[in-house]
């Protein structure tokens, strides 16, 4: 029977082998991803949430701290500002792209800060320790309220004040985490109680169905989604400032960002505006083009190596 | 269509991504495979012999197997200590439902063992180890091939599912696709686990052949994978 | 300690009724699987009972339903939702059967391939017709297989059926998705114990038929393939 142990030993040796060299070049399964720490020749791991824009940012980081001279690698799609968050804290991940507003109300439920200024500052404040925020951009992305221009001519809606009495006969749309953040504000803030909140996706292509298939009657998307003016949504104007300020800004270890990477991803902030971010999402989704292209792009026509 | 899909795969930096996330699903699903078949040995042998351990084994790895794929990957974290980005915890996860499917086929094969051939092999003076792995186990695996063909493909199949935490090789390209409306990339990532199931199919196939010179083409030929 | 958050979740009877509460998505997802599986059923039974029968076309039905397992059900239900249309219901059942095709295919298959060559020679010996032979000797014989491959198949229907509320469905799925997106793990955990006791609760039902169904006689003779075929 020793043929029989030699074949079978050969097998999995050449079976081992492969697997093994599937390895080579990429992490160990078995090892810990982003153990090391960040700065100058370690890897930094650039996180995001799942929603097309967060991952076009990630890319757009990734490039500015490869130009800084820093390895980097990509985690697309990680999950909700949870998992990233728990992420950070257990170093799976580096940095992720954050909004400020949403952030600040994560770290801090009580928080009542609503321009741009006032939330960054309280925002700083409230960071655990080993985490940090660098600038932040002027770029914004809000979570908006929206309906289809056909609900909004019909029932005289121009911003939530108009929708709150209203909201009892509609049916919302929005992620799920959505009703655990906001149900109890909307509700305090402009009186809105919906007859019911149904789980689509993170502004993505079921919330958008959702809407113009009319499962739905309000449904939350970004500010910068394409899907907005491609369906001739309107978007309900916050006048209460439910939504805090929303500026987008590089939330990380700080042992992973040393120097030159802040320095870095303090450029891509400087040089983003809302507008060209707009244009950029609009590429990766409407044009279908790849996030990586759209994001070398930018970098390259702001003048940040990457 | 067609030509959203030559689009796709003549940027470089897709087929990149794509070549990494299949490296990436191989791995996960090939390292639980040879995981859950060396806890199946064990597991099936002692189940075999022991009538209760049969029954409370062979019930806990049906009960197992009807744990949906994504909680485990999400509890394992909490329950092993890992973090929440690790592939291992897919790869363990993996490896429990490996184990699970394959302790009934080991169990079958064993049971279905001539017994004029293990006495034998004990009258010629064969310690019960060694008996095991020189004469139970050769003969066993036409049975256990038949298992760990269908573990594969369920593996292969069930890698996909940890797209929606974040870990999973092709998987990232059915939610990357879905959240852009674009086909290509989530027709692509059927194609390659598809194509991934069938070599690696053969391998085994292969392996089994190897394995088993004394048994003819023939007896293999029409066997449904899956079917005892 | 994360048991006894899970048995809180369990046991709390908000979490059960009302408006996305567990009895709804128990039904929603219950009715996923009926008709993923009986659409399955009333395509793989006939085309495996008559491949089986005929003798002819069996690598070649073989090869099919081993490469439809490889097919990724999260693939598939993308695709096609995006084809059809994103919320109809459509893509999860479409996908949902096609992932319940290989098993009931290969039971079917397997268990008229099983019959006795013997016993089909008896038949025919005695005067019966094909279609007599198949339905009045192979088909009894073959039921334990058959059921067998149906109970594997809705073992993997229920387990998979999750999946649907990725593309905005319902189903058990809907809390375990939205649990995991805000790291509620009692959430999560008690979505999956659902899960498992409605697949084991379906076995107990379907092993239940398959008692009444096959004769006594094949019962002591045959050992059937439950669980994972």
């Amino acid at each position: 029977m020793t043929r029989t142990w030699t074949r079978l030993l050969s097998a999995l040796a050449t079976g081992a082998l492969a697997v093994g060299l599937t390895a080579c070049g990429s992490s160990n399964p078995l090892t810990p991803a982003g153990t090391t720490a960040g700065g100058a020749d370690n890897t930094i791991v650039v996180g995001s949430a799942d929603f097309t824009e967060n991952v076009l940012l990630a890319e757009i980081y990734a490039g500015a701290l490869r130009g800084a001279g820093a390895k980097v690698t990509v985690k697309p799609r990680v999950g909700t500002r949870e998992a990233l968050v728990k992420g950070l804290q257990d170093k799976s991940l580096g940095v992720v792209p954050e909004y400020s507003g949403n952030l600040l109300a994560y770290l801090d439920k009580s928080a009542t800060q609503t321009t741009p200024d006032e939330v960054y500052t309280a925002l700083k404040a409230k960071v655990p320790s080993g985490l940090t925020v660098l600038q932040q951009s002027q770029a914004e992305d809000s979570d908006v309220l929206v309906v289809t221009q056909q609900t909004a001519t019909q029932n005289n809606l121009a911003t939530v004040e108009d929708l709150g009495p209203k909201c009892g006969d509609y049916v919302f749309g929005a992620a799920g985490e959505w009703k655990q953040r906001w149900e109890a504000k909307i509700k305090q803030l402009y009186g809105c109680t919906f007859k019911e909140i149904r789980t689509t996706d993170a502004g993505g292509p079921v919330t958008v169905e959702a809407l113009k298939g009319g499962q739905v009657q309000v449904a939350n998307l970004f500010t910068t989604a394409s899907a907005i003016k491609a369906n001739g949504f309107v978007q309900l104007k916050d006048t209460k400032r439910m939504y805090p300020a929303q500026n987008v800004v590089p939330f990380g270890r700080t042992d992973a960002l040393g120097e030159a990477a802040a320095a870095a991803l303090n450029k891509v902030s400087a040089a983003l505006t809302t507008d060209k971010l707009t244009a950029l999402v609009a590429r990766v989704e409407v044009d279908k083009e790849n996030a990586a292209d759209v994001a070398a792009d930018f970098l390259r026509d702001s003048g940040i190596p990457s | 269509m067609i030509h959203d899909l030559v689009k796709y795969l003549s940027n470089p930096r897709n087929q990149d991504a794509v070549v990494h996330l299949l490296l990436v699903h191989i791995r996960l699903a090939l390292v639980p495979l040879l995981i859950g078949l060396l806890a199946a040995l064990p597991i099936g042998w002692a189940a075999q012999r022991y009538r209760r351990v049969r029954a409370l084994v062979l019930g806990a790895s049906n009960v197992l197997y009807t744990v949906p794929s994504l909680a485990l990957f999400v509890i394992l974290p909490s329950i092993i200590g890992t973090r929440i980005l690790d592939e291992l915890n897919v790869v363990v996860a993996l490896a429990l439902y490996t184990a699970a499917l394959l302790v009934r086929p080991v169990v079958d094969a064993l049971d279905a063992l001539p017994a004029h051939v293990l006495a034998a092999a004990t009258a010629v003076g064969y310690r019960p180890v060694r008996r095991f792995l020189t004469v139970e186990l050769p003969l066993a695996v036409p049975v256990l091939a038949a298992g760990v063909r269908v573990a594969s493909v369920s593996n292969i199949s069930l890698v996909s599912v940890g797209a929606l935490i974040g870990v999973g090789g092709l998987g990232q390209l059915f939610t990357e696709g879905f959240q852009n409306a674009y086909n290509p990339p989530i027709v692509v990532g059927i194609a390659l686990t598809l194509a991934l199931a069938l070599v690696v199919d053969l391998l085994l196939v292969a392996g089994r052949s190897l394995l088993t010179p004394w048994q003819g083409q023939r007896a293999g030929r029409r066997r449904l994978v899956g079917a005892a | 300690m994360i048991f006894s958050e899970l048995a809180d979740w369990l046991t709390d009877p908000a979490n059960w009724t009302g408006d996305g509460g567990l009895l709804q998505r128990v039904a929603e997802h219950l009715r996923y699987t009926v008709i993923a599986v009986l659409g399955a059923a009333v395509v793989a039974v006939p085309l495996g009972l008559a491949v089986g029968h005929s003798g002819r076309g069996g690598t070649v039905v073989v090869g099919l339903a081993n490469a439809m397992r490889a097919l990724p059900t999260l693939g598939v239900i993308t695709l096609l939702s995006l084809q059809l249309g994103i919320l109809r219901v459509g893509p999860v059942l479409l996908g949902l059967g096609i992932l319940a095709v290989p098993p009931i295919l290969a039971g079917s298959y397997a268990g008229v391939q099983s019959v006795d060559r013997a016993v089909v020679d008896a038949a025919a010996g005695v005067g019966m017709t094909s279609w007599q032979r198949l339905w009045r000797v192979e088909v009894p014989i073959a039921m334990p297989l058959l059921l067998g491959g149906l109970r594997g198949a809705v073992l993997q229907v229920v387990a998979t059926g999750t999946v649907a509320a990725y593309v905005g469905l319902g189903g058990l799925g809907r809390p375990l998705l939205d649990g995991l997106r805000v790291t509620d793990y009692p959430r999560v955990a008690g979505a999956a114990v659902v899960v498992a006791v409605l697949a084991v609760l379906l076995d107990l039902v379907l092993a239940a038929v398959q008692r009444q169904i096959v004769p006594r006689g094949l019962r002591l003779a045959s050992r059937t393939v439950s669980g994972v075929a």
